[in-house]
């Protein structure tokens, strides 16, 4: 078809964007950096006063030695400091009247805080715990995501419905489904697990409780399980972690796996490579970058875990500081360590400067397991 | 699928056999798997459905006749609604919130902090996206660099400014605080920057003004991914658990009658409550009940929120 050449004027873009070729109407019109700090207006006002102020006091917060809010200085940190700088001199000692002094807190800057997290019974522990829960169920979730999204890319009929189904736990409440395994993994004879382990002939485990328990099947008393061992507990929370973790997984690797060409795999086929060859050598590495990127966020993610944790022993102990055994620190994550820290029943936050000096450690670990796994997968991935 | 030839019948026919227990094996796995992520499900169905003292006497016994259909009843859910939870094994009563109050709650809450969240955001991405001005790229880098950092560093002075702004127990702490999304702003500047720029240009040429272009047009292309973020932000203000409870952990500033509980915080309030003691069905129709509306916008929504959520998956 022949196609008549129309000759547009040539249009000078600048022109356009300064204005200069509309003539009739003229408006007031701001120039666009104008433009853009006002539309960034909303946004902004709730960064800084909920995002960058608090993040910057934080780390005030962390580095004033046995850091406390005093009482009309608001949130700021380092008004909090000034405010008990000048704290009036008040005298208890009726004998002594120039001793109050000795007695007056003087704010400073320092470590006490830190060193404060690491003589704590606790805060290591914690840290190892999180450590151990994440290096386990971190590769377990992909690793199940990963075969089931395989799976599920090979079958055609009823695909839909199963992928719905293994979506499901991305919309369920965390805290509601804790309080549904840890019925499930009951230590009690109606605890379906253990109606299930027995049912296979093996003996009742007690899985969360954190005392002795005779279990008695109508007259006869089969068993007294001792404790829950950590072993046990740490069953419960990665099967849940997992269960409600693999949802979006799934979804990002079959996302992935879609986009994947099937002339690869259909090439591979007639040259006689078996399906676990294909999926080993083609699919995997052309799944690298989704990998990455679920890897990435899932150790940043888990990390970071609490209601997870928490929601599992929920009927138990609910309030809210409880991991399991007589203490409740069995299985204590770092996230929830600092909230007990910050506790804040009575009204005001009780170790705000521990918390805040928590937290920073917390993050630490965070930007050191994201350098970490760039720098490994520059040599891993494939785009 | 490519088409294969094969050296000889036998050959054909061994491919096709192998096929089929493959793809038995894969069924199998696939649906007793589905059936373990069901199990909690199924599980919270009976329960919540089963009378408190039957099941009670099961978790003691294991005896599966005591949850059976014919002792199902919506008795533990007028229970929950009610706010009328009589111990049915020491017969002591209390009155507790209606759920109800939580779903109102909550719904104000999640509502409001959507409408501020998808307003701060759009008008932001659409700063980065499409204005030039001094210092985005810094301010961008900026932004980026706080979705690493851990939400407990901000709590802290956050809870005590809402406390400063006496917004303690007021929607104001819960949808304001979090009225402002680093990740939404990311999700759909990438959006935006998709659509061509001619259409910008050709927009200035008709006299159209930065904030119309905005409105008339991108808001109209982005609309998916938008929609997109309005389902994610309710989904993650109807799941919130740990602000509200730091900010709203019931009324008791104001008055007792007066109740700023969100669902999940409520749901663990009851299971906390030792009237609740011994009635698990009760606990359990709890958690159907904060699960189970967001299941039917789910079900409603399926393919906005699956395909939206894998979409800001691979991109975020």
């Amino acid at each position: 078809m022949a196609e008549k050449a129309i000759k547009l004027p040539a249009v000078n873009y600048d022109d356009i964007r300064d204005k200069k070729v509309i003539g009739k109407r003229r408006r007031i019109s701001l120039p666009q950096w104008a433009v853009a700090w006002i539309v960034l207006i909303p946004a902004l006002i709730f960064l800084v006063l909920f995002m960058f102020y608090p993040i910057i006091n934080a780390f005030f917060m962390a580095f004033i030695n046995d850091f406390e809010f005093v009482e009309g200085a608001g949130s700021f940190a380092l008004g909090s400091f000034f405010k008990s700088l000048e704290e009036p001199c008040v005298n208890w000692n009726l004998f002594h009247p120039d001793v109050c002094d000795m007695y007056r807190r003087m704010p400073s800057f320092g470590f006490n805080n830190f060193v404060y997290l690491f003589q704590d019974a606790h805060f290591p522990a914690t840290i190892a715990n999180t450590a151990i829960l994440v290096v386990v169920e971190v590769p377990l979730t992909i690793i199940v995501s990963l075969v089931i999204a395989s799976f599920l890319n090979n079958i055609k009929a009823l695909k839909g419905l199963y992928q719905t189904i293994f979506f499901l736990p991305y919309v369920t409440n965390a805290i509601a489904l804790g309080l549904v395994f840890n019925m499930l993994f009951s230590h009690t004879p109606g605890g379906i697990i253990n109606v299930i382990i027995t049912g296979l002939g093996g003996k009742p485990v007690n899985f969360l409780n954190p005392s002795a328990y005779e279990y008695w099947v109508g007259d006869e008393l089969k068993a007294v399980l001792p404790p829950a061992s950590k072993f046990n507990q740490a069953i419960v929370i990665v099967t849940n972690s997992v269960w409600s973790g693999i949802a979006f997984k799934i979804l990002v690797f079959m996302a992935g796996l879609a986009t994947i060409d099937k002339q690869y795999t259909d090439a591979a086929k007639i040259d006689g490579s078996s399906g676990f060859t294909i999926w080993r050598r083609i699919t995997l590495p052309l799944l690298s970058p989704q990998i990455l990127y679920i890897t990435i966020t899932s150790f940043i993610g888990a990390f970071k875990m609490y209601s997870g944790v928490m929601s599992v022993y929920t009927n138990i102990n609910g309030s809210g500081f409880y991991f399991g055994g007589t203490e409740g620190y069995d299985w204590m994550p770092v996230v929830g360590w600092i909230y007990k820290q910050m506790d804040p029943s009575s009204g005001n936050l009780s170790k705000p400067g521990i918390a805040a000096a928590g937290s920073l450690v917390l993050l630490a670990i965070i930007l050191f397991i994201t350098v970490i796994q760039f720098a490994v997968s520059k040599k891993r991935v494939h785009y | 699928m490519a088409d294969l030839y094969f050296a000889d019948e036998g050959a054909l026919r061994r491919y096709k056999a192998k096929k089929i227990i493959v793809s038995i094996l894969l069924y199998t796995f696939v649906t007793l798997f589905a059936l373990f992520m069901l199990l909690p499900f199924v599980f919270m169905l009976i329960g919540s459905l089963t009378d408190a003292k039957s099941f009670d006497e099961f978790t003691k016994t294991a005896n599966f006749e005591l949850i059976g259909f014919n002792k199902w009843s919506f008795s533990n859910f007028e229970a929950i609604f009610s706010g009328q939870i009589v111990n049915r094994i020491t017969g002591a009563t209390e009155a507790r919130p209606s759920f109800a109050q939580y779903y109102l709650n909550t719904l104000i809450t999640a509502v409001g902090s959507t409408a501020v969240t998808v307003v701060t955001a759009v008008l932001a991405a659409f700063a980065f996206a499409r204005l030039e001005f001094k210092g985005k790229n810094v301010l961008f880098t900026l932004l980026l660099a706080t979705m690493m950092i851990p939400g407990e560093l901000m709590v802290l002075t956050n809870y005590k400014t809402t406390k400063s702004l006496d917004w303690e127990f007021t929607f104001s702490a819960l949808i304001f605080v979090h009225g402002v999304s680093v990740f939404y702003i990311f999700y759909l500047r990438q959006t935006f920057q998709q659509i061509p720029n001619e259409l910008y240009l050709a927009a200035k040429v008709d006299g159209v003004g930065d904030v119309g272009y905005l409105v008339k047009v991108m808001v109209p292309i982005a609309m998916p991914t938008i929609v997109t973020i309005i389902i994610l932000s309710l989904m993650g203000a109807w799941n919130s658990y740990v602000w509200p409870l730091l900010v709203a952990n019931g009324g008791w500033k104001y008055d007792k009658s007066y109740n700023m509980q969100l669902v999940s915080n409520g749901l663990m309030s009851l299971f906390n409550s030792d009237i609740a003691n011994g009635l698990d069905a009760i606990k359990i129709a709890g958690s159907m009940v904060v699960t189970f509306p967001l299941f039917v916008f789910f079900l409603i929504f399926r393919k906005y929120i699956m395909k939206g959520v894998s979409r800001s998956g691979i991109k975020g």
